[in-house]
């Protein structure tokens, strides 16, 4: 680390810090200040209140974001995508990740849960919908055309189809499980790329010493991998905060599955309401800094370790 | 590791020189393009391009026409600065909202204003102004006041057509009673899911509430809790608040795809005998039964009268064309859209009604479609399809979030209608 | 697992060995079930499509009366409707040629078949290959998609190897803060930064530039690409052990070697995933081809966005859609997975 001129970081810094400056933080510093502006980004929300009462003076778009029932259902709903989606991508990634590299036929079974994420947003829309996918509902007189109401029909005596992605509250969780066919493959090929640059010589050494696999898992693969684990989960945080396409393809956030990226959206681009929009990115923003807070940290530690 | 890098460069050769051949292409640059940024896409845009093809080839034009029905794209060329010349929009309540900002080219300042008047009834030009200027032409009309059945059930069961609501009940009950379903509803649609809801309530509002307080309740002039409102969901729920009439119950009317609803009036024995939608349903039915012809395996009847005091009414969709950019070409563009010529030759290919008084209505292609065409023209009572011109946090939003809780759930609707208003009152705040 | 024959069979590993087998085979079966239902659909009818499930075809799977090769055709073709107009066309063109006009039922087909006796007007027979070829055919959108990918996935790579670098080995003042502010930059959607940059591109003249008609979605994807590219490769270099960049600068390389010798080489499992994943998302996206391409330029995802019209119809086409475009991503996933190989690090980590 000795001896460097000064400027050399930022030589190989210049080409990635300029085009991130012009395509992320320029309109990002653009997104901030549309928020506190009125609905066509003119003026400041303050002189165009559409209440009486202009809540929270120039914040009031903000207000608006924490006190509109549709936000505040997106963010139970972000929650529920938060525990349930980053957990499960991450521990499936991991476990699939470990058991795949122990088969010879890896790169098949490696592709099977890859195939996903192959797939379009679209695609995904006719794979699951209502439509013609999984969660299709077909009159009960007649055989299911939808794959999850024919296997329960067929397995479960008297089992009446369901109508997935209107039954509350588990029409968010029919949701999630899409999101969870998507990404886990993203999860199980990094986390593998970590997986295989482990020395095979540690794990060997250690399987002499009598170590059974649990042991070795939790004790030479998960210690050494830490530090993508939480780049994964790192992600599949910021994807939830993120997530909107399969949201908006199945269901467009009705019947109690709105999401926060989705009121976004609506408000941005359907409603015209560009103070409200920008606002909500914003948060979306906000939200993330907990989690930068625990990187910074993971990496001192990787760094202070190598 | 080398031969990994040198693979890598390859790549990289590859990739850049796929690429330049194109750039080289493009250099021979036609005079005369026509951007158009619109929601017609499949059949619809081949249609298109067949109806613009005599004024492309007269003036060497070509037309550059890019499909979507993502609001995002149109939005950020028309907000950095750079729109399309041409812009179809699939609800009059986005072109309001371009009109206000200023984005649109006002069309009465190059279009013969007299020979237009003369092209297209009054409320076509009503609809197509803000504040008082013409903004824009309406394309590919839906008559939306139709219900579909099938003449060879209804023949052999011996079914009369209605005429009233009443009659429209007492035939659903008879055919509840003979041990069939009278109906079948699809409400689901995607992210659009709830919009076929909208049209029910809106055709009964029409029919219950009259012309002057639907145009009321389309400029909020009254409430979502207004008597009118609540009477015309009621009504509607005498069909929906009932599990018999319903092919697959309440659940299947939640869940069943629009597009796939109509299905049933064509099994053996049927599983439905009515099905109430827009015109464009036909092309639903014959993707899926290509051997049924129009006029004697399918038919409508128009959605009945139902407060005897207010005459024959039709609600009717559109898509409406939009102007950006005023170089001559486009105007010269724009003037020949809303001539009878293009609409003639898209009317002749099938799945198109021209709001165009001067569009023959020998040019459709059967007489089903002939009299959808007429039905829309002669309208006594003609009123456009209120969900697209409401503010779309309630037309393409609330309303439609209500429309489907209203349908699990009828005993909420006070509960319903509230919420709605509370958005409403919001969304129509200046 | 059989490099010491031994007559005793060893049975907790045996049976260790079954239980892993079955868990990973029936973990790649779930997740199979879905897509394959997009896989057998490209094949079905479009009638068949909506109506029955896709698993129906086990009952008789080699029935083959129960395919249908129309989806990919009008896929392929561009046109939903291409087999069945190509079968109207020949059927008016036969009733033309043998004067039985009349006997067509279609009155607007009747019409068109006068014309067409009488000279006025030439229906297009169909050649799938010509349509394919066309200007605005598939094959075309296909190398605009290659076009699009290959450079959106290389330079966002490059571009972000050489901060990851800096980020992971070199000393400067705010580094974990910038790191971090960048990482963060991940978090931003999408559709807020469309305007500001489209102004951007105006303004430097690369909206619709007619002789770099790639270089504003490229950079685009680039910009967008980066935030993930520089955290994932900054975790891979980091995680390269401290005395092999030590023992380099001693034999006297420079920090310019180290990186293309050293942290590029050994993290090639890393690189290969990303740029699968940098590949899918650019191949797969539609949004910001929609805003910074214009017509002929398009890529295979906007072609299949036109294949469904405005109210939804012919959506029947989509999964054959969807199955061709994904065999490109599919085909570069086996193929790099020659890269996911362990102990690249073996033997060089000295001691």
């Amino acid at each position: 680390m000795q001896g460097q001129r000064w400027w050399v970081p930022w030589l190989y810094l210049a080409p990635a810090l300029l085009i991130l400056f012009a395509f992320l933080v320029y309109p990002t510093i653009h997104t901030v200040i549309l928020s506190f502006m009125d609905e066509n980004g003119e003026v400041l929300v303050t002189e165009h209140c559409k209440s009486d009462v202009c809540e929270w003076g120039i914040f009031h778009n903000y207000w608006y974001a924490f006190h509109n029932p549709s936000m505040q259902e997106a963010f139970v709903n972000n929650i529920r995508w938060l525990v349930f989606f980053t957990s499960i991508t991450v521990f499936l990634g991991l476990v699939l990740a470990v058991l795949f590299d122990r088969v010879r036929y890896e790169p098949i079974v490696k592709s099977a849960i890859f195939l996903p994420m192959a797939i379009s947003f679209v695609g995904a829309g006719v794979i699951w919908g209502a439509q013609a996918g999984v969660y299709k509902w077909t009159n009960p007189a007649k055989p299911q055309v939808g794959l999850l109401n024919a296997i329960l029909v067929a397995l479960v005596p008297g089992f009446e189809p369901k109508n997935w992605l209107r039954l509350q509250p588990w029409n968010n969780f029919a949701l999630i499980v899409v999101g969870i066919w998507m990404w886990t493959g993203f999860a199980m090929v990094i986390l593998s790329a970590a997986i295989k640059n482990i020395p095979k010589e540690i794990l060997e050494a250690a399987r002499v010493d009598g170590a059974n696999e649990f042991q070795i898992f939790f004790r030479i693969i998960i210690p050494s991998i830490s530090s993508t684990l939480t780049v994964v989960a790192t992600t599949m945080v910021i994807n939830v905060l993120k997530i909107f396409d399969i949201v908006y393809v199945m269901t467009g956030g009705r019947g109690g599955t709105d999401v926060i990226a989705n009121r976004m959206y609506t408000e941005m681009f359907i409603n015209f309401e560009d103070g409200r929009g920008s606002a909500i990115a914003v948060i979306l923003l906000l939200l993330i800094v907990p989690v930068m807070i625990a990187n910074i940290r993971s990496f001192r530690e990787q760094e202070a370790t190598r | 590791m080398r031969k990994r890098l040198a693979f890598l460069t390859l790549a990289a050769v590859i990739g850049i020189a796929l690429s330049l051949p194109m750039s080289g292409m493009a250099v021979a640059q036609e005079e005369c393009v026509i951007s158009v940024v619109g929601v017609w896409s499949g059949d619809e845009l081949t249609a298109f391009e067949e109806a613009v093809a005599p004024f492309m080839e007269e003036n060497g034009c070509t037309m550059d026409f890019e499909s979507t029905r993502d609001p995002a794209v149109l939005r950020t060329a028309v907000d950095s600065g750079n729109p399309p010349d041409i812009a179809i929009l699939p609800q009059p309540g986005v072109m309001y909202e371009y009109a206000a900002d200023g984005a649109l080219v006002a069309l009465d300042s190059f279009m013969d204003m007299d020979a237009l008047a003369e092209d297209y009834a009054p409320i076509w030009l009503e609809l197509g102004s803000y504040d008082g200027t013409l903004y824009g032409i309406f394309y590919k009309v839906a008559n939306k006041s139709l219900i579909w059945y099938n003449p060879v059930a209804f023949e052999e069961a011996g079914y009369e057509i209605p005429t009233t609501w009443d009659e429209l009940i007492a035939l659903s009950d008879q055919i509840v009673a003979d041990g069939g379903t009278p109906w079948s509803i699809g409400l689901e649609s995607g992210d659009a899911s709830g919009w076929p809801g909208t049209d029910w309530i809106e055709d009964i509002m029409l029919r219950t509430a009259g012309p002057e307080v639907y145009d009321q309740w389309v400029n909020h002039e009254i409430s979502w809790t207004d008597e009118a409102v609540v009477n015309a969901f009621e009504t509607w729920g005498q069909i929906v608040g009932n599990p018999d009439y319903l092919y697959g119950g309440v659940e299947g009317t939640l869940a069943t795809n629009f597009g796939e609803a109509p299905w049933p009036l064509w099994e053996d024995p049927p599983g439905a005998y009515m099905h109430r939608q827009a015109s464009f349903i036909v092309g639903f039915i014959l993707d899926q039964y290509p051997d049924l012809e129009m006029g004697t395996d399918i038919n409508f009847f128009p959605f009945p009268s139902i407060n005897e005091e207010i005459g024959p009414a039709v609600i009717g969709g559109a898509d409406v064309v939009v102007m950006f950019n005023d170089r001559p070409e486009v105007e010269a563009f724009m003037e020949y859209l809303a001539s009878p010529e293009p609409q003639e030759i898209w009317a002749s290919m099938g799945d198109f009604i021209s709001p165009n008084q001067s569009v023959s209505l020998d040019v459709y292609p059967d007489d089903a479609t002939r009299s959808i065409a007429e039905a829309v023209v002669n309208a006594e009572i003609f009123r456009f399809d209120a969900s697209d011109l409401m503010p779309a946090a309630v037309g393409a939003g609330e309303f439609w979030s209500g429309v489907l809780d209203f349908v699990e759930n009828p005993d909420n609707l006070m509960d319903i209608l509230e919420r709605i208003e509370e958005v409403a009152a919001d969304a129509y705040a200046e | 697992m059989n490099a010491n024959p031994s007559p005793k069979v060893n049975w907790p590993r045996v049976i260790g060995r079954a239980i892993l087998h079955t868990v990973v085979i029936t973990v790649a079966i779930i997740w199979l079930l879905p897509s394959m239902g997009v896989f057998v659909n490209t094949f079905r009818p479009k009638q068949a499509v909506g109506s029955t499930g896709w698993w129906t075809i086990l009952v008789t799977p080699f029935d083959f009366t129960q395919y249908s090769l129309e989806n990919v055709i009008n896929v392929l073709a561009g046109n939903p409707e291409y087999v069945e107009t190509c079968r109207e066309n020949e059927e008016i063109i036969a009733a033309a040629d043998s004067g039985a006009c009349d006997e067509l039922s279609n009155s607007r087909d009747r019409r068109t078949c006068e014309q067409v006796a009488a000279g006025e007007r030439v229906l297009r027979r169909c050649d799938l290959l010509t349509d394919l070829l066309s200007s605005d055919g598939m094959a075309r959108a296909f190398l605009n998609s290659l076009s699009i990918t290959v450079p959106s996935t290389i330079i966002p790579i490059l571009v972000a190897a050489f901060a990851a670098y800096a980020f992971a080995w070199m000393e400067f003042p705010g580094r974990q803060v910038l790191f971090v502010v960048v990482v963060g930059l991940l978090v931003v959607p999408l559709q807020m930064t469309l305007i500001p940059v489209q102004r951007m591109f105006n303004v430097l003249g690369l909206t619709n530039n007619p002789n770099f008609p790639f270089l504003a979605i490229w950079l685009a994807h680039t910009g967008y690409g980066l935030p993930f590219a520089i955290y994932l490769l900054r975790n891979f270099f980091g995680a390269l052990p401290r005395e092999l960049f030590e023992s380099a600068y001693l034999d006297g390389a420079s920090k310019w070697t180290a990186f293309w010798r050293l942290a590029l080489p050994l993290s090639v499992p890393a690189v290969a995933s990303l740029a699968i994943f940098q590949f899918l998302w650019v191949w797969n996206d539609l949004l910001v081809a929609l805003i910074f391409t214009s017509g002929r330029y398009s890529p295979v995802t906007r072609h299949v966005a036109n294949l469904v019209n405005s109210l939804g119809q012919d959506w029947q086409v989509l999964p054959a859609a969807a199955t061709i475009s994904m065999i490109l991503p599919l085909v570069i996933f086996f193929a790099l997975q020659r890269y996911f190989i362990r102990g690249i690090l073996a033997g060089s980590v000295k001691g």
